[in-house]
């Protein structure tokens, strides 16, 4: 059966001239995207709730008084509100408390720093740089599929989509970019360690 | 087990907002009448 889905565009147009059911359709299609992005930027459930709700306060706004500017697509046009609620939120949120030192207290006891140090940096750095030398040196059709699935996180479906072959395919072609990569590394006596 | 090494982007997948958000904002978008006279636009909420 063909799956039909109203375009964006039609569901915004229709809101705007008053049909209530479009917002429920466009919240329902993109929540999880929206509220997955601003998770990820937020780590916490209540105040991603609140950015969520306070991005289509404003989009909610925005249509009703007819200023949308219809040039660009919805989801990104929400995205990037939602984008402008975080940022502001950690501006809010910058402003931390005080510690001054003292002969009982010293600021290094409650500080620590668990960012890598240079040479960790640098060793981390390498390993990426072989790597990505290493998946050059793979079969263009498993270094495809191995890219989009490690660097560009998509599902086995959508690369099966992308580069039109089946789901089982692009997973053994992935199997087998694994399998090289490794064969690579063992004949070569590769040291991978950060 | 096997390290991994690629950098990978995090995308956290099928989170979603509370129903009770989304039903505020359903209830909002229905009260909510915006009127634009000349510069100026009033919001106004019904009960």
């Amino acid at each position: 059966m063909a799956n039909l889905q109203i375009p964006d565009a039609l569901l915004v147009k229709n809101y705007v001239e008053g049909n209530e059911s479009a917002l429920s359709t466009l919240i329902k299609r993109h929540e999880s995207k929206i509220y997955g992005f601003i998770y990820s930027k937020i780590a916490d459930r209540d105040i991603s709730n609140d950015i969520f709700q306070d991005t289509f306060i404003k989009v909610i706004k925005t249509l009703k008084s007819n200023s949308y500017n219809e040039e660009g697509k919805f989801l990104p046009w929400v995205m990037r509100i939602s984008h402008n609620l975080i940022v502001d939120h950690y501006r809010k949120t910058k402003k931390m408390p005080m510690y001054r030192e003292t002969e009982e207290f010293s600021i290094f006891s409650i500080m620590s720093d668990d960012s890598l140090t240079i040479e960790n940096k640098m060793i981390v750095d390498q390993v990426e740089v072989d790597l990505k030398k290493l998946i050059e040196e793979l079969p263009d059709d498993q270094k495809e599929v191995l890219v989009m699935r490690m660097y560009q996180d998509m599902s086995f479906k959508e690369i099966s989509e992308i580069t039109g072959v089946s789901i089982n395919t692009a997973l053994g072609r992935m199997r087998y970019a694994l399998m090289n990569i490794r064969k690579i590394i063992e004949k070569h006596q590769i040291i991978l360690t950060n | 087990m096997a390290k991994i090494y690629s950098k990978k982007v995090i995308v956290i997948k099928d989170l979603k907002p509370k129903r009770e958000v989304v039903s505020f904002l359903l209830s909002y978008s229905k009260a909510l009448t915006v009127v634009k006279i000349d510069d100026k636009s009033f919001e106004i909420i019904a009960n």
